[in-house]
Order: C-alpha cells, then sequence, then structure tokens
C-alpha cells in the first residue's frame, strides 16, 4: 500500500504541478478559437485536438484542472464538516435534537433544491465575474451536499453514544464538546472520508449540471464537468477516444485521493 | 437466332407471375417509426400548440384546404373549392362529397359549421383559433346545402384561405368528438410517456392515381424522445425510420457513410437572432441604455459578428448568414433586394468611434469612460445557441467589447424577457411555421407583447417603429398581394437598417430518413420529411429485418 | 410499545411530508420563471390568449391559499391539474409511478447486492490489489456523468436500472466499505480470529451487529440517492416514469405537478430512514 501511496501522491503532484504550469505547457490558452480547424482530432499542434469551436482541448482540461482541482475538494471539505457537525451531534445528542436533526435531514433530501439554486442565479448579477460565479456554486454545492452522510453519521454516533468507553470519559467528567470532538469524531472517519472521497467527483460533475441553471463556469472558462459533458455525444465518441482524456485524468485524481486517504481509515479507533 | 416463342416464353411468364405473387406489395403494409421530442398536451386539434400535438394533428386531421409542403401552394383538400370575398371576410366552401370520419360518421357543412363555431368559442385560447380573430364580433356560418357553407368573420382576415390549413374538422355527431378523424391516420394508441401510436383510417377518402385508397402505410409508431443522440443511435441501429430535424454534427456523420440517408433541403424559414434590451423602465444603467438604443451601436455590433464563421463551424455549413427577418426560402415574401451582411470589425470600430467610443488598452470605452461590457443570455440545453454566443463573444472581443455569456433555463430567460427586463442582450431563434408575415403580426407591432425588444409600447417610441406599425397593418387590411409585398419588403429593410434584431443565421432544414421508406422527398416547410405520409410507403422486405 | 412508536412515527412522517410539499411550493413560487409560460412568445396568440395565460398562474401566486386548497382537494382524492399536460396529477402519478418503483426497486436491489458483496469481500480480506480494483472501478462509475450512463444503458440495450445502480452503487460501496472495514479492525475481532472463530461467524455475529445501524441507515438514505438517480436517467432515455415527469414539471414550473411529486418523494424518503431507524433501534441496546 505504500508504494501506491507514494503514486497517487506523484499523480496528485503531476497533475497540480502541470496545471499550474498551464500557461507554460499550453500557450495556446483556453479561450483562443481556431476556427479552421474545429472538431479537429490530436494533432502536434493540439494534442488532444480542438473542440466543437476550435478551442485546443488540451490546455482546457489543463485550466479546467486547476479550476476543479481546487475547488470541488474545498467544497467536498465543507460538506463533510458540516454533516460531520450536523449528523454527528444529532447522534451524539440524541433525544429530540436527534429526531428533528432527522427530519431537517430527510426534507434536505427531498426538496428540490433546483429552485434555490435558481433563485440564487436569479440573485446574481448577469454580469458577475466569472470566479463569484463558480465559487457562488461551489458554495453552494457544498452547502447542500451533507446530507447522506448526515444520516449514516447520525447512526454511527448514536452507537457510540452509549458505549462503555463515551460512559467511562463521562464519568470523568470530561466536557461534552471535549468527548465530541477527541472520542466521537475520530469514530466517524470511516464515514467522513468515504463522503469527502465521493463528494470531489459528485461536486464536480454537478458544476457542469448546474451550467443549465446559469450559475458553474463561465464560458470561456473551462472546467473538468465541462469538458466531460463532452462525453454525451456518445454516439459517435468511439471514433474519437481523446475525448475520454479528462474522464481518465478525473478518475486518477479520485482514485489517488482515496489511495492516500485509505490508510487513515485503518486506524479508525 | 433463337426466336422466342409462345411456348418457351410461357415457363418464363409463369415464373414471374408467381414472384410477382410471392414479393410482397409494397403498399398497406408497414408501420413507420420516428420519434417526437416531446409529449404531446392534447389531441384537440383546435387547442394544439406545441410541436408534438402539431405533428399528431397533422397526420391525423383533414382540412378543407391543404399548403403542399413541396410546391407552397394551397390545394383543396375536403374543399372541392372555394371563393374569398374582395374584403376577406367571407369564404364560401364547396365540399366534398360522401365523406365519413374515421368512425363512419358522415361528414357535411355541418361539421365544418361546428368546427367553425368551437374555434371562434371566446374561451378557446389557441394559436389555431388567433389567428381568425382578426376583431371583435361573432362568426357567421351560413350552411348552403350538405356541401356548400359561408363563413364570415367580423373583421377581415390575411390570407383568409390559408388559415384553413392548420384547422381540422371535427364531428358535430361523433360520439367520439376529436378521436373521430378525416385525416389519413387516426389515434390508436398512447402510452403516456412512451408512444402514441396512428393507425391508418379506413374511410380515407383519398386515392391515388391508380385509385388505390390511402395511405400506403398501414401505421405510424411515433415514440417521444426528447434526447437527440438516442434519436440518432436509434436511428442507426434501424429502431426508427425518420429523423425529422437532424443536428449538423450528425448529419455530417452519416453522410460519411451512408450519403443516401441525409437530406439538406436547404436553408429553413427559421433564423437565429440576437436582440438587445430596449426597454425604457428596464433595470440598466442610463449608459447601458444609452447603447442599446443606438442604432448605429446594434449596426456595429452587428458587422463585428463573423456570420460565415457561425454557419461554418457551429452548423458545419448547413446554414447561411441570415440577410434579415424572413429567410430567403420564403420564396415570395423574402425581399430579394436585402444584401448579404459583410463581417467587418474595423468597419464597426470606425461606427463605433464616430459615436464616441474609443479604444484603451484593448478594451472599449464609451464617451463616459464606461468600458463597454454586457452580457448576453440565451437558453440552456440549446448546444448551437451556447456556442453561437461563445463565439460571438470571441468576435466581439476583437473591437474590445467584452460579453459575458450566461446560460439560463427557458422560464427564467422569459421571466427576464417579459417580466422583469432585467437583461442586456438575448440570443434566441424564431421558429416560423408558417411563410405570411401576418403571422408575425405580433411581432412587429410596437405595442404588442411579442414586440420582444421593447413590448407593449403605448405609443411607438421612434420613427421607424410608427413606420413599420403602420406598413404592417397595411399589408394585413389588403387583399392584394403585390400591394402587401411591398408594404413588407419595406418592412424588412428598416429592420435590416434599424437592426432591432441582429440575425444571425437561417439554418438547413436537415433530415434523416431510411432506406426502406419509399417516397420522402424532404422539404423546409414542417413537417419536413413527412408533409406527404399519405403517400409513404415501406420496402416490406426490408422493413421485416428490422429489430 | 413498538405499536405506540409506529404510529408516533406515522404522523411525524405524514406532518413531515405536508411540510415538505409546502417548502417545495414556497421555492417554485419563489423561484424566477414561476408565472410564465412557454406559449406567451407564441407569435400566433393574441392579446386575449395571453390574458388568459396569465390569469391560470394567478391563482398560484399565493402560495399558502393554493397549498390549503390543494390539501382540501387532496383529501377528496382529487391532486390537482397538470399546467404542463393538461391532464389530472392523480392520473399521471397513476400511470408512472410503476415504472419508478420498478426502475428505482431493482436499482436498489442490484446496487447493494453489488456494494455489500464487494465491501465484505474487500473489508474481509483485506487485500490491498483487490481493494485496489474496487475503488480504481467504483471511481469510474462515481466519475461518470449520469447522461452518459444513461446513453450507455441505451447503446448496449441493457434495463435502464443498471444505470441507476451505477449511480448509486459507488456511494453505498464506498460507505460500506469503510463502515465493515472499520468493524473489521475493532480489537474483539481480531481476538476472535486469533482464537480461531470461523469467518462467517464473526461476520454475521461480531461484525454486522457492530456495523449493522449504520448500513441500515445507509440503506435509507440510498433511497433518496436512487430516486435522485433515477430522475436524470429518465429524463434522459425516454422512460415515462415519475422521474421524467418532475423533470419536466420542473422546467415548466408546473405547481400542482410539482407539489404532489414532492409529497410524494418526501414520504418515500421518511419511509425508508424511518423504517432503517426503527430496525436500527431495535437492534440496539437501550442504556441501563
Amino acid at each position: 500500500m505504500k508504494i501506491w501511496r507514494r503514486v497517487a501522491c506523484a499523480v496528485l503532484l503531476l497533475v497540480l504541478g502541470v496545471s499550474l504550469c498551464a500557461e507554460l505547457v499550453a500557450p495556446a490558452g483556453y479561450a483562443r478559437q481556431y476556427r479552421e480547424t474545429a472538431d479537429a482530432p490530436p494533432s502536434r499542434q493540439h494534442w488532444l485536438g480542438t473542440d466543437d469551436i476550435g478551442r485546443d482541448r488540451f490546455a482546457r482540461v489543463l485550466y479546467g484542472t486547476r479550476l476543479s482541482l481546487l475547488l470541488a475538494p474545498a467544497a467536498a471539505l465543507l460538506s463533510t464538516l458540516m454533516a460531520a457537525v450536523i449528523g454527528g451531534l444529532a447522534g451524539y445528542l440524541g433525544g429530540m435534537f436527534e429526531r428533528v436533526a432527522k427530519t431537517v435531514t430527510d426534507l434536505f433530501l427531498s426538496l428540490p433544491w433546483l429552485f434555490l439554486l435558481i433563485t440564487v442565479r436569479a440573485l446574481l448579477p448577469l454580469n458577475a465575474s466569472p470566479l463569484v460565479s463558480v465559487l457562488a456554486t461551489f458554495l453552494i454545492l457544498g452547502m447542500l451536499g451533507w446530507t447522506s452522510a448526515s444520516r449514516v453519521l447520525c447512526a454511527s454516533a448514536a452507537s457510540l453514544r452509549d458505549s462503555d468507553f463515551l460512559r467511562q470519559a463521562r464519568a470523568s467528567g470530561i466536557p461534552a464538546v471535549r468527548l465530541f470532538w477527541i472520542h466521537v469524531l475520530p469514530n466517524l472517519k470511516p464515514v467522513l472520508v468515504a463522503q469527502f472521497w465521493i463528494s470531489i467527483p459528485v461536486f464536480i460533475l454537478s458544476e457542469a449540471n448546474l451550467g443549465i441553471l446559469g450559475l458553474g463556469v463561465a464560458e470561456p472558462m473551462p472546467s473538468w464537468g465541462s469538458l466531460l459533458k463532452e462525453l454525451e455525444g456518445l454516439v459517435s465518441i468511439g471514433e474519437e477516444p481523446w475525448k475520454f482524456v479528462p474522464l481518465i485524468l478525473l478518475v486518477a485524481v479520485v482514485t489517488s485521493f482515496q489511495l492516500i486517504f485509505a490508510k487513515q481509515e485503518e486506524f479508525a479507533i | 437466332m433463337t426466336k422466342l416463342t409462345s411456348r418457351s416464353a410461357l415457363p418464363g411468364l409463369v415464373l414471374c407471375l408467381c414472384l410477382g405473387l410471392l414479393t410482397p406489395s409494397a403498399f398497406g403494409q408497414g408501420e413507420l417509426r420516428f420519434c417526437l421530442r416531446s409529449e404531446p398536451k392534447t389531441f384537440d386539434p383546435l387547442q394544439v400548440e406545441d410541436d408534438a400535438s402539431v405533428a399528431i394533428r397533422y397526420l391525423t386531421g383533414g382540412t378543407l384546404a391543404r399548403m403542399n409542403r413541396q410546391s407552397q401552394v394551397l390545394e383543396p383538400e375536403l374543399a372541392q373549392s372555394w371563393k374569398v370575398s374582395k374584403d376577406s371576410r367571407q369564404i364560401t366552401f364547396k365540399l366534398r362529397n360522401g365523406i365519413s370520419f374515421s368512425d363512419g360518421t358522415p361528414f357535411s357543412a355541418e361539421d365544418v359549421a361546428y368546427t367553425v363555431q368551437r374555434l371562434m368559442d371566446p374561451s378557446l385560447h389557441s394559436p389555431t383559433s388567433d389567428a381568425f380573430r382578426s376583431g371583435p364580433g361573432k362568426v357567421d356560418t351560413k350552411i348552403l346545402s350538405p356541401t356548400q357553407i359561408s363563413i364570415t368573420f367580423p373583421a377581415p382576415v390575411a390570407g383568409l384561405d390559408r388559415q384553413f390549413d392548420q384547422v381540422a374538422i371535427m364531428s358535430a355527431h361523433s360520439p367520439k368528438k376529436e378521436m373521430a378523424v378525416l385525416g389519413p391516420f387516426m389515434v390508436a394508441d398512447y402510452k403516456p410517456g412512451a408512444t402514441v401510436l396512428v393507425k391508418r383510417n379506413p374511410n380515407y377518402w383519398k386515392t391515388d392515381e391508380q385509385g388505390r385508397r390511402l395511405p400506403y402505410l398501414e401505421s405510424i409508431r411515433l415514440d417521444i424522445q426528447p434526447n437527440r443522440d438516442i434519436e440518432m443511435l436509434r436511428f442507426k441501429r434501424n429502431e426508427i425510420d425518420l429523423i425529422n430535424s437532424l443536428d449538423s454534427e450528425y448529419f455530417d456523420k452519416l453522410a460519411s457513410g451512408s450519403p443516401q440517408l441525409v437530406h439538406d433541403a436547404g436553408p429553413s424559414l427559421d433564423s437565429e437572432q440576437m436582440w438587445f434590451n430596449q426597454v425604457a423602465k428596464a433595470p440598466l444603467p442610463g449608459y447601458k441604455k444609452a447603447w442599446f438604443r443606438s442604432t448605429a451601436f446594434r449596426r456595429a455590433i452587428s458587422d463585428a459578428i463573423n456570420r460565415d464563421d457561425l454557419a461554418k463551424v457551429i452548423f458545419r455549413g448547413h446554414a447561411q448568414p441570415a440577410m434579415g427577418p424572413f429567410s430567403p426560402a420564403n420564396r415570395f415574401w423574402f425581399d430579394s433586394k436585402l444584401k448579404p451582411p459583410v463581417y467587418s470589425p474595423d468597419a464597426a470600430l470606425r461606427a463605433l468611434q464616430r459615436e464616441g467610443f474609443r479604444l484603451d488598452n484593448d478594451t472599449l470605452k464609451d464617451t463616459g469612460g464606461n468600458a463597454v461590457v454586457f452580457s448576453i443570455i440565451t437558453n440552456s440545453g440549446n448546444k448551437y445557441r451556447e456556442r453561437m454566443a461563445t463565439m460571438i463573444q470571441q468576435d466581439l472581443q476583437k473591437i474590445g467589447i467584452h460579453i459575458n455569456v450566461v446560460t439560463l433555463d427557458f422560464p427564467s430567460l422569459l421571466e427576464r424577457m417579459t417580466q422583469s427586463f432585467d437583461y442586456e442582450a438575448i440570443l434566441l431563434g424564431l421558429s416560423n411555421v408558417g411563410l405570411d408575415p401576418n403571422e408575425e403580426m405580433n411581432v412587429w407591432l410596437s405595442s404588442s407583447e411579442n414586440h420582444q425588444w421593447n413590448p407593449q409600447e403605448k405609443t411607438p417610441e421612434t420613427a421607424w417603429e410608427a413606420e413599420i406599425d403602420r406598413l404592417m397593418r397595411l399589408q394585413s387590411a389588403s387583399s392584394d398581394p403585390k400591394k402587401r409585398k411591398e408594404a413588407f419588403d419595406r418592412v424588412q429593410e428598416i429592420v435590416v437598417e434599424q437592426a432591432p434584431f441582429i440575425f444571425l443565421v437561417n439554418r438547413n432544414a436537415l433530415s434523416a430518413s431510411s432506406s426502406s421508406v419509399h417516397g420522402v422527398s424532404p422539404v423546409i416547410l414542417a413537417p419536413q420529411t413527412y408533409w406527404n405520409a399519405e403517400r409513404l410507403s415501406l420496402d416490406v422486405m426490408e422493413a421485416q429485418s428490422r429489430p | 410499545m413498538l405499536g405506540r412508536k409506529i404510529a408516533r412515527h406515522s404522523v411525524a412522517i405524514l406532518v413531515t411530508a405536508l411540510l415538505g410539499g409546502l417548502l417545495s411550493a414556497t421555492m417554485v413560487r419563489l423561484a424566477p420563471g414561476f408565472d410564465t409560460d412557454e406559449e406567451q412568445i407564441d407569435s400566433h396568440l393574441n392579446s386575449e390568449s395571453l390574458r388568459a395565460l396569465h390569469r391560470a398562474r394567478s391563482q398560484q401566486r399565493n402560495i399558502l391559499v393554493f397549498y390549503l386548497q390543494s390539501l382540501k382537494r387532496a383529501s377528496q382524492g382529487d391532486l390537482g391539474s397538470s399546467l404542463t399536460f393538461h391532464q389530472p396529477v392523480n392520473k399521471l402519478l397513476r400511470e408512472r409511478l410503476p415504472l419508478t418503483l420498478r426502475l428505482i426497486g431493482v436499482a436498489l436491489l442490484v446496487s447493494w447486492a453489488a456494494a455489500m458483496t464487494l465491501a465484505l469481500s474487500a473489508a474481509a480480506l483485506r487485500l490491498n490489489s483487490y481493494d485496489g480494483l474496487a475503488t480504481v472501478m467504483t471511481g469510474i462509475l462515481l466519475c461518470l456523468p449520469a447522461a452518459v450512463l444513461g446513453l450507455l444503458s441505451v447503446l448496449w440495450n441493457t434495463p435502464a436500472a443498471l444505470a441507476v445502480a451505477a449511480i448509486v452503487f459507488p456511494r453505498d460501496f464506498r460507505y460500506a466499505r469503510n463502515l465493515l472495514g472499520r468493524a473489521y479492525s475493532l480489537p474483539h475481532i481480531t481476538a476472535a480470529r486469533a482464537k480461531g472463530l470461523h469467518e462467517l461467524r464473526i461476520l454475521f455475529w461480531h461484525v454486522i451487529p457492530v456495523a449493522g445501524p449504520q448500513l441500515l441507515a445507509l440503506a435509507g438514505v440510498s433511497v433518496s440517492l436512487a430516486i435522485g438517480a433515477a430522475i436524470p436517467i429518465e429524463a434522459l432515455c425516454g422512460l415515462p416514469g415519475v422521474g421524467q415527469l418532475a423533470w419536466q414539471a420542473a422546467l415548466a414550473r408546473d405547481l400542482p405537478l410539482l407539489v404532489n411529486i414532492t409529497v410524494l418523494v418526501t414520504l418515500v424518503t421518511l419511509l425508508a430512514n424511518t423504517a432503517a431507524d426503527l430496525i436500527g433501534s431495535m437492534g440496539r441496546s437501550e442504556p441501563a
């Protein structure tokens, strides 16, 4: 496993490093349209070909990586923390608090959040900078993505609530906050790590889907999600395998994250 | 030389006869299959609004007259002939005899009267009925005989006879109500969200030149499939026979392998266009309103957009730069004096500089020092419009104008466009079903809700809009095609001069049909591929090998 | 005791579902585009028709009045009429619910069977290569957009339920793997193994009771995940289920349809999670 973790770290560092040096590696830029060679296959000038309106796909992958790699984990962290606080606390405290938190969670799972997102878009000015739009997008994703894990965390914390070691700790006079922070939360790590790892690709894909509501990354900026949307022309994609590169890159990055965190799960007590 | 004697010829003749008997006839058999892009909302032909319902109506409805989609000439259908009064208020039809609805109920003038009375019911609100409501008052239907009827409208209706192309006659007496039809097919089965099956109308009155009863097809199955990628996949797998409206990239992909399957009927009537918000009460800064209300600004933007690239890159060459409000495909009404737009960013920049704009470090600024930045919104899910907006973004960047492309879901876009007026520029398309400019009265009249750049003006806010109002009313009131054409030509010229709409491209009418379907002759008027559905047939041998 | 608990939960479920309906109605009402109709930009419609279109939506402007009237009608079996489809909502739901229930049911069964098999074997075997392979496989599925999964199911002629399962499975697997991994790493499992207990006995007597409540909670949450996954898959593959209905209703701001679908989804979510909680609490020992 050590070797795999090292490989995973190397992959992540390589991807991050190359994407940060995108200006040097891909001087074509992500926005320039080579209209004479639109939808072209890979060539010396365009290593991954061009997209529908002639933009260099390799440059777009690099610049898109930068954005998605930084913001998606941040949003995943936010949703994980929210799940930990809401779900973990609910399970730990029990009683009415747990019941109310579970009801709120179930409501959150059922409501059509599409309309909240549409309202957020309406509140943002149309000329909001792409950065503001994309930050708002990932912030909302982080704030809405905690519900599934919260339920599982609640059950986990509830099962710990009356365990012997916690009773002993409580009897020794340890304050509740410290109990939660030092003794309960670490035992919730398996679920928290799973939540974090799952959220990264889910948020990357969700960002692309939010484009239909006017949120997400605005043109001409690329994102992994918008690059993955090219796969939806699947009918002919067998003839254009280079369009799978963003998917392969995303899988590599997500798997690397998982391999790095895998060790932490084995010492969860 | 061997002479063929009657004896030696006989076995050959018998063989041919047997082969002829063995080969199934192409006529009277087979199920045609294609997709509807959405669920039909109604089977009531008078309440039809959406494309899917229009398709069902076209296949099942019997009309008094039908526009031949190929020749664009109005032809008799259930009516043998008609006469329109000079003031375009009255039309008298002479109907065919001996026709029955699909359930056997006889067809007569009474059914026409019933249909028209229903059509003009004030509680009915539909595009079909509104086309006849040119003024207040009641419609008068006089049954002169079982095969003759005179209909008098309260006000003149422009193109009165042509409007009946959309009116499917309903039975006054049949217990099946709107399901009793006079068209070539009738609805046999409907699985919500999945399929509509129409079957041959056994009482359809039309025959072909050889006296064979039409339609040739046994049935048509319309699958509800909004996704174009899946529609294309199913066509490639021979699960469907037609694609009525084909995307350009799929056209090219199909054409590279099987060019005989695809059809490019040339420029369609549809156009893609953008416009600026000219509403006085719009929540925009004053300087932006000044830009958008300036004809010179709008024309400069128009000059800076490379329409050839839009047509070439996005539509793969299956589109033409748009010249004005009407496509050249509208042969009679298109103003042939209009010239193709010229792409000239230099001319655009000079024009803007004459208006006081100046380039400051690659950013265009107005006289007040405001950077020319605005947003352009379009509806999400339409990849062509999203790409067009991105290409326009780059075109305008060359003259220092920065635009933000925002895609919105359609209701949100509509809300900004029609209620809050909280937008700067919009990129949308115009889908023209008919040919007559009268169908667009509500776009060109300044007082109308659909006068998109500045709806519901109490009085025309500009002289050119007042002139357009005058000309549109003039052509609407006239029954002389020449006078109408003159008036509408001038409307087109004013629109191009003033650029309230910046017309971008006219897309070509692209379609695909399987080799097992005979009689397909795609046109630009909807429905492009099955406008002659009653004469389409299937090669039954090939059809039987389909999944 | 159990009966009282179930009765209490049933009331809570009903009240929460109705609250969900009200909240969703409020969200739809406040979202932009509520008052609009695609037909209003049809240039063939005259002013009177456009006014009639606006009037049709105006009855829903006061959301509280609308909701109370809907509840009153619902108590008599009338769920209102869809603005998009011009048909009674209960007819639409009746026609489409069976397909969606079948889709979600099969998807959950497949997803759970695959997730538990893989998670249990990975946790029990503790082989890095096996774990790594499972991680890569689930990673690929997580990274595939729902649209692509839907298209693949059409391309390969596989049931759409598999596409839904492919969306739910990686999440179920990851959580289950981690929960079971933690359970297997507890000291008493090591002791049990050292004492020579059979693996199956360890699994059923010592691992599952520990991880059980969390796995049950996960099962409850999977139902919501499956419902969420069914919507894009049905919409993409043209399946006439409730998911497709929900998507079209959302795009058209069809309030009567959306409210009823939300109440239905909330009911199903609450039932699933409450059942998971009840079963979990039955298995958990009560404090002395």
